[in-house]
């Protein structure tokens, strides 16, 4: 018996843009850069597409030169091509803030079901961007971790929603990741990305079972469903960005609209930590939680 | 290398473009469109009706049905039944027989068939309660038929399984297939939509109970087939209403498309064997130019249980789309089992089921030839084809020595 899930939706391809298609005839950049300053491959022969980025830093950590090589369809080829224009002249933190949408945006915009070809594209410029503080012995500076992106495009559900969801109640089908978030539920065309963050998440759960009271914590039965969406952000992936960093944070409390956060480890020395608590922390919660949220850092 | 252009010294395009996809559909018949023209213009009466307009379209889809019945060997053109393609009747195989059948749960096909098929059985599994067993194939794309044995029940009500694949164009031994399931009692559907015309049919001495068609595959229009029913085979209709089709099909005829039909029918009879050798020719010369020319390249599917007019040929380290889109720009229509050009994830059932690594069926591209192709069109594929697969190789970041991050 064989599993035959999604040969049914089929859909035109062929509504490129005029942008997607010159960047895929004409791609620019395309090769290795020599002794590159950073490396970021993602993707594989069986996932259908693979992108592999190089680039070399110059003065101030400032991408000079930048090229890739990608295996896939027409806009994962075109997206790897107009990525490597956007990020020359970029230091890496300005590099850091270009979304996915950026990169689909530059295109004239993608198709919807080709939208992960520039998840692709923003998953290979975090990784090589990662690469290059490693080579370097460097920290990796917290910004340049949490990005999401929509999953379900028909009822606008994000990664981080389905994700928390799946760890919260403990969903293992694609059903029920529907029931809470209804993300899956409209043209099914995103059932494999929800099945692959149920393999992630499970996969992580597992892997560190140590963690597992840390990544799930068993909410108290009265916490409404707000504050479980900010509890689950703050400690999972808010605190798993700032571990790269060696740093660490804590929920204190919620109330109303006012969160309440500890930074510990190498955050709590950090005379940056009110930037990072207002410029980062909150703008994180108020893109996935609220426009009202206000975050107050609690000294220790 | 900057300044790279994937379609730079490419041969001069052919003004009318090269049709190779002609498993998805076909070029009508000149003589087809000849045919049907009256009945779009003059003889526009519903056939049922009592009076001299309809008498005429009466008589066209009468016309039709023995042309239909002819060239399938039938034994009388009231097994006929005409549809609206190859899709309804598939589905009215399916459905018409277990609704002449309510006591029986259990279905057999096979995991490479149309979605006409798959996507009938999934719902009838998931919604209805019913039983399905897909019948494997292997890395030739072949059944097994000791399977099929095994797999026959008390309760099966039907088997259903094509006479050639639309992706690889393997061929399955039919009668083979019927003289197990008819010893068991069992219904047998065949959906022979690619195989007619370029395969021999005759029911008349066939274990086939139900057979299905499909106008638009044979260079007659699409929107139009039909469903043999062999003569006391027991079958609820799908569409009911009025009593057109004699009961196993309301709705008024769609005489326009039917005339047509039956043209085809009659063109195909007459072409079929000349047609099919000429077809072959040209087939093996594109395909093996192309195995020859391009490293790392593989014919997908039986080579020899093979339809004369389908290969299916697998690029390494290439994303189907992306060739799709350099062939369309110069003018080669081709079809491709690649992921991406189907909006899901998964690269083709039907490549999967046999087995072929991921790396080969997201670069497989379907080439499929029909009557009207010419020698000139075929090498001028044979010669863009290399170049195309060239230029996207050199792009991406795998090869033979690296296959993975």
């Amino acid at each position: 018996m064989t599993d035959f899930a999604a040969e049914q939706w089929v859909t035109s391809m062929w509504d490129y843009s005029d942008k997607v298609l010159d960047h895929f005839m004409n791609p620019r950049n395309v090769g290795d850069v020599e002794n590159p300053d950073g490396v970021g491959e993602v993707g594989s022969m069986a996932c259908g597409d693979a992108l592999r980025l190089t680039f070399k830093l110059g003065d101030d950590d400032r991408i000079v030169e930048a090229k890739f090589k990608t295996f896939g369809c027409g806009s994962a080829i075109a997206s790897s091509s107009v990525l490597t224009e956007m990020v020359v002249g970029k230091t890496l933190l300005e590099a850091a803030v270009i979304t996915n949408e950026d990169i689909a945006r530059a295109l004239g915009g993608l198709p919807r079901e080709k939208m992960h070809c520039s998840v692709m594209g923003r998953e290979a410029l975090e990784a090589a961007m990662i690469d290059s503080y490693k080579r370097r012995g460097l920290d990796v500076p917290c910004e340049l971790i949490i990005q999401d992106v929509e999953i379900c495009h028909c009822f606008q559900v994000k990664k981080s929603t389905i994700k928390s969801a799946i760890k919260q109640h403990r969903l293992t089908e694609i059903e029920d990741v529907t029931h809470y978030t209804k993300a899956g539920g409209g043209c099914l065309s995103c059932h494999n990305d929800i099945r692959h963050i149920i393999d992630d998440v499970w996969d992580e759960l597992n892997d560190k079972s140590g963690l597992i009271q840390l990544e799930v914590p068993d909410a108290p039965s009265h916490e409404d469903h707000r504050t479980t969406c900010i509890r689950d952000l703050v400690e999972n992936d808010i605190a798993r960005a700032l571990r790269t960093d060696g740093g660490d944070i804590e929920l204190v409390d919620v109330r109303g609209s006012t969160v309440r956060v500890r930074l510990t480890g190498a955050c709590a020395s950090c005379p940056s930590s009110q930037a990072t608590i207002k410029g980062w922390v909150e703008a994180q919660l108020r893109e996935h939680v609220g426009e009202d949220i206000d975050v107050i850092e609690e000294r220790s | 290398m900057s300044g790279f252009n994937l379609l730079e010294g490419m041969p001069e395009r052919p003004e009318n473009g090269v049709y190779l996809d002609n498993n998805a559909t076909t070029k009508m018949a000149p003589e087809v469109v000849e045919a049907m023209m009256p009945f779009i213009t003059e003889y526009y009466g519903n056939p049922s009706s009592m009076h001299g307009f309809g008498a005429e379209a009466s008589r066209a889809i009468d016309r039709t049905r023995e042309r239909v019945a002819h060239l399938l060997g039938a034994e009388s053109p009231s097994e006929i039944v005409f549809t609206s393609g190859g899709s309804e009747s598939d589905n009215l195989a399916i459905i018409g027989t277990l609704r002449a059948m309510p006591e029986k749960k259990h279905i057999i096909t096979s995991t490479v068939e149309h979605p006409a098929v798959l996507g009938q059985c999934r719902e009838l599994a998931s919604r209805q309660g019913y039983d399905v067993t897909y019948l494997g194939v292997d890395a030739q794309g072949m059944l097994d038929l000791d399977e099929l044995r095994g797999a026959l029940r008390d309760d099966t009500a039907i088997v259903s399984i094509m006479a050639a694949n639309n992706e690889t164009g393997v061929i399955f031994p039919t009668e083979e297939i019927g003289a197990i399931v008819k010893a068991a009692g069992v219904v047998f559907h065949v959906d022979a939509v690619q195989s007619a015309g370029k395969l021999p049919l005759d029911m008349a001495s066939s274990t086939v109970d139900l057979l299905s068609i499909s106008g638009h595959k044979i260079h007659a229009c699409k929107g139009v087939g039909a469903l043999y029913v062999r003569r006391g085979t027991k079958l609820r209709p799908l569409i009911v209403g009025g009593h057109q089709e004699r009961g196993r099909r309301a709705g008024t005829e769609n005489v326009t498309g039917l005339v047509g039909l039956g043209t085809a029918c009659d063109l195909l009879r007459e072409q079929r064997d000349e047609a099919n050798i000429r077809v072959r020719e040209l087939r093996d010369r594109l395909s093996s130019r192309i195995l020859e020319s391009v490293p790392s390249s593989r014919l997908n599917g039986h080579a020899d249980k093979r339809l004369p007019n389908t290969a299916n040929i697998s690029f390494d380290y290439v994303e189907g789309e992306g060739v799709l889109l350099l062939l369309d720009r110069c003018g080669i229509g081709a079809s491709s089992g690649s992921a991406c050009t189907s909006g899901s994830l998964e690269p083709s059932h039907v490549l999967r089921a046999m087995g072929i690594p991921f790396i080969a069926a997201h670069g497989s591209i379907r080439f499929s030839l029909s009557r009207y192709n010419t020698v000139e069109e075929v090498d001028y594929t044979a010669l863009v084809i290399p170049r195309i697969i060239e230029r996207l190789r050199a792009i991406t970041p795998f090869n033979e020595e690296r296959q993975t991050f």
